[in-house]
């Protein structure tokens, strides 16, 4: 569904992203895993269209997506790191002016509405402002910004930073569902356990480049067991691909 | 281009900027206060208020009677507060700040000032003490002391005793001048004619009728030109175009800063990763600005109108012509702000001083004339000098809508080139 070809990102002499090519298939999560300033964001930047690659393609089905208007990127979904949302605004509000960026109106947004609000579980609190939200049901509401539209592929930018254990696991939960509904999901993140849990193929991405693009019992395997039997940890793993080294 | 998008934008940034209180009391009541202070300051003597009072400390060390004659004279001028003082008080009261303007009038002015009249001698000098930050009143106590001098001295010359001191000793010193001999003849001939003029006028014996001194050989007729007869002025009309413009500038920069901030929070990226053309983001926003530019000036006039009876004398077509194009410059004014400023706070600082130097020029706060001369021709390049003389244009001075033509031109002139300057030099890249 999601075709990368060989994208390349530089900024005067920095090479944020080198050569990276994957796919993403419907119903699919990828993992997308890597040290700061891998070049992971610059990679999803370029998917949804923010930042024009040096080089390379993006596919989305057949077609090559160019250019700010491209229709095609109707079929993308971006929920951003940022909680991307206006806080003196009612989370109705919000959810409006977004969806009207895709040009829907009338009874097919309000009805798009109820259905991500209910979906995150902030029916209830649809006419509040955003001001008023935790932090938790902010990440909730920044995801369902992202699905208003309903997007065939979701790019998630760290989608879990700063909330409880409860917000992330209903995250998770919507993320499950989704999957379900056939959605092809990038999910780019630092947390391991949540990769374990939600990954299907996993990319490792290091100095803009991918130096893994496997599922996870294939990228256990390049790391032997530990003294007592036991496979090692992703962490273990990861660490093992990208070294220990600082990279702030 | 999509209208959806593009009326969500308008309508999103509308509510955000109604939902900000503070925004809407610096965007609407702030310029009507402060439009309304200045107004009641330069409205004019045509409000039928009386104009204020110099405070002048007056000093009469002389005692004569052309001192006598100035201080009574200068106490019946309306342009004067006097107080007959001490010259210590004077000094003092004029370096606190109590008296504008303190004049000493030392001891043998008068005699001198005679001798000096007629015979060109050594001329007396009068001291004036002023506060230096009062020296354009220090220009006007001079001129206006002229005047009652001149008449105290050549009254006392032509008619008083002393004159005919100062006719007598000329007279005796006529040979001493050392004039060439027909000029010393021309003299005696004049001076004697003014002996007799003296002696005619004991002769009919009463100094209570004693012809005035030297005046003004003529008096003025002020008439304001104002949008039509007997219409006056009315500050409040120039006060509240100045002011709006100033707040609408303040509030359209104010959203060009939003813009960083919206950028700071990735909301952007949300933007920018749907179907939506460049032109259709910076539209949205222009429009949106526009509309909050254009609310801020009507909503200040409509006061105006009510409260200050503000007309618009002129064309209400160019009144409206000139606020649309004034709200488009200031709304592409604020796009700008947000397509050069790299951090919100940093362009803050730099629109909050750019907004003050281009009404300052604009002559929004003082009058442009007291500018130099290659300021006066620098504020051509000002946005905000033809959005307030259009917006006067169109108001107190009453000119037609021909007299809005100029000022919109030159106003959507700046929009078209603020706007391209920001479109080109916009971020577009969102990493």
């Amino acid at each position: 569904m999601l075709k990368i070809n060989n994208l390349r990102k530089t900024y005067k002499d920095l090479v944020a992203v080198s050569d990276v090519s994957f796919t993403l298939e419907r119903g699919q999560l990828v993992g997308l895993l890597g040290p700061n300033g891998a070049g992971k964001t610059t990679t999803v930047s370029m998917i949804a269209g923010l930042v024009t690659p040096d080089r390379g393609e993006v596919f989305v089905g057949d077609h090559r997506l160019s250019g700010d208007t491209d229709p095609v990127k109707r079929r993308i979904g971006l929920v951003p790191q940022d909680l991307a949302l206006y806080d003196e605004l009612t989370a109705h509000d919000n959810l409006r002016f977004f969806g009207a960026l895709y040009d829907l109106t009338g009874a097919a947004l309000e009805q798009s509405i109820a259905s991500v609000l209910e979906l995150v579980g902030l029916s209830d609190r649809a006419r509040d402002r955003v001001k008023t939200f935790s932090g938790g049901m902010k990440r909730r509401l920044n995801l369902a910004a992202g699905l208003l539209h309903d997007p065939d592929i979701l790019l998630l930018d760290e989608p879990t930073v700063g909330v409880d254990p409860q917000s992330r696991n209903a995250i998770f939960d919507n993320l499950e569902v989704l999957k379900k509904r056939g959605k092809a999901l990038l999910y780019t993140t630092h947390y391991m356990e949540e990769a374990e849990r939600l990954a299907d193929r996993i990319v490792v991405i290091d100095h803009g480049n991918v130096i893994a693009n496997e599922t996870l019992a294939e990228l256990h395997a390049r790391v032997p067991a530990g003294p007592d039997g036991g496979r090692a940890t992703l962490e273990t793993v990861f660490l093992t691909l990208t070294g220990r080294s600082l990279r702030d | 281009m999509p209208i959806t998008p593009l009326i969500a934008m308008v309508r999103k940034d509308l509510q955000l900027f109604f939902a900000d209180r503070r925004a809407v009391i610096m965007s609407f009541i702030v310029p009507i206060a402060i439009g309304s202070f200045f107004g009641s300051i330069f409205s004019g003597p045509s409000t039928n208020t009386e104009a204020a009072r110099i405070p002048v400390a007056i000093v009469d060390q002389d005692g004569s009677p052309i001192s006598n004659d100035i201080v009574a004279s200068a106490r019946t001028d309306k342009n004067f507060a006097l107080a007959l003082v001490s010259a210590d008080a004077a000094r003092d009261q004029v370096r606190r700040g109590k008296m504008t303007v303190g004049v000493i009038i030392p001891k043998g002015f008068g005699d001198a000032a005679g001798k000096a009249f007629f015979a060109g001698g050594a001329k007396p000098q009068l001291d004036l003490l002023f506060d230096p930050s009062h020296a354009t009143e220090l220009a006007m106590v001079r001129g206006i002391l002229t005047e009652h001098v001149m008449e105290a001295v050549s009254k006392e010359m032509f008619t008083g005793p002393g004159g005919r001191k100062a006719v007598d000793d000329a007279l005796g010193r006529l040979q001493a001048t050392g004039l060439p001999s027909d000029e010393q003849r021309a003299l005696g001939t004049m001076l004697h004619s003014v002996q007799a003029y003296y002696n005619q006028q004991s002769t009919a014996g009463s100094t209570s009728t004693r012809a005035p001194g030297l005046t003004m050989p003529y008096s003025t007729h002020e008439e304001a030109v104002t949008s039509g007869a007997n219409i006056a002025y009315n500050g409040y009309a120039h006060s509240f175009a100045g002011m709006g413009i100033q707040f609408l500038l303040f509030a359209t920069s104010g959203l060009g800063i939003e813009i960083l901030l919206e950028r700071q929070k990735g909301l952007w990226k949300r933007l920018r990763s749907a179907p939506i053309s460049r032109l259709t983001l910076l539209a949205g926003k222009t429009l949106s600005m526009t509309i909050v530019a254009l609310m801020t000036l009507l909503v200040s006039f409509a006061f105006a109108m009510v409260v200050f009876h503000v007309h618009i004398s002129g064309s209400l077509i160019g009144f409206l012509s000139v606020a649309v194009a004034t709200s488009l410059m200031a709304a592409t004014f604020g796009l700008l702000i947000a397509a050069l400023g790299h951090t919100p706070q940093a362009a803050r600082g730099v629109s909050t001083l750019a907004v003050l130097m281009m009404v300052m020029l604009g002559g929004a706060w003082v009058p442009t004339f007291i500018f130099p001369s290659w300021l006066q021709q620098l504020t051509l390049v000002v946005p905000a000098r033809w959005a307030v003389d259009g917006l006067d244009a169109m108001t107190w001075r009453g000119i037609g809508l021909a007299g809005a033509v100029a000022p919109t031109l030159v106003l959507l002139g700046f929009a078209a080139f603020f706007g391209i300057v920001a479109m080109s030099r916009f971020r577009w890249e969102e990493a």
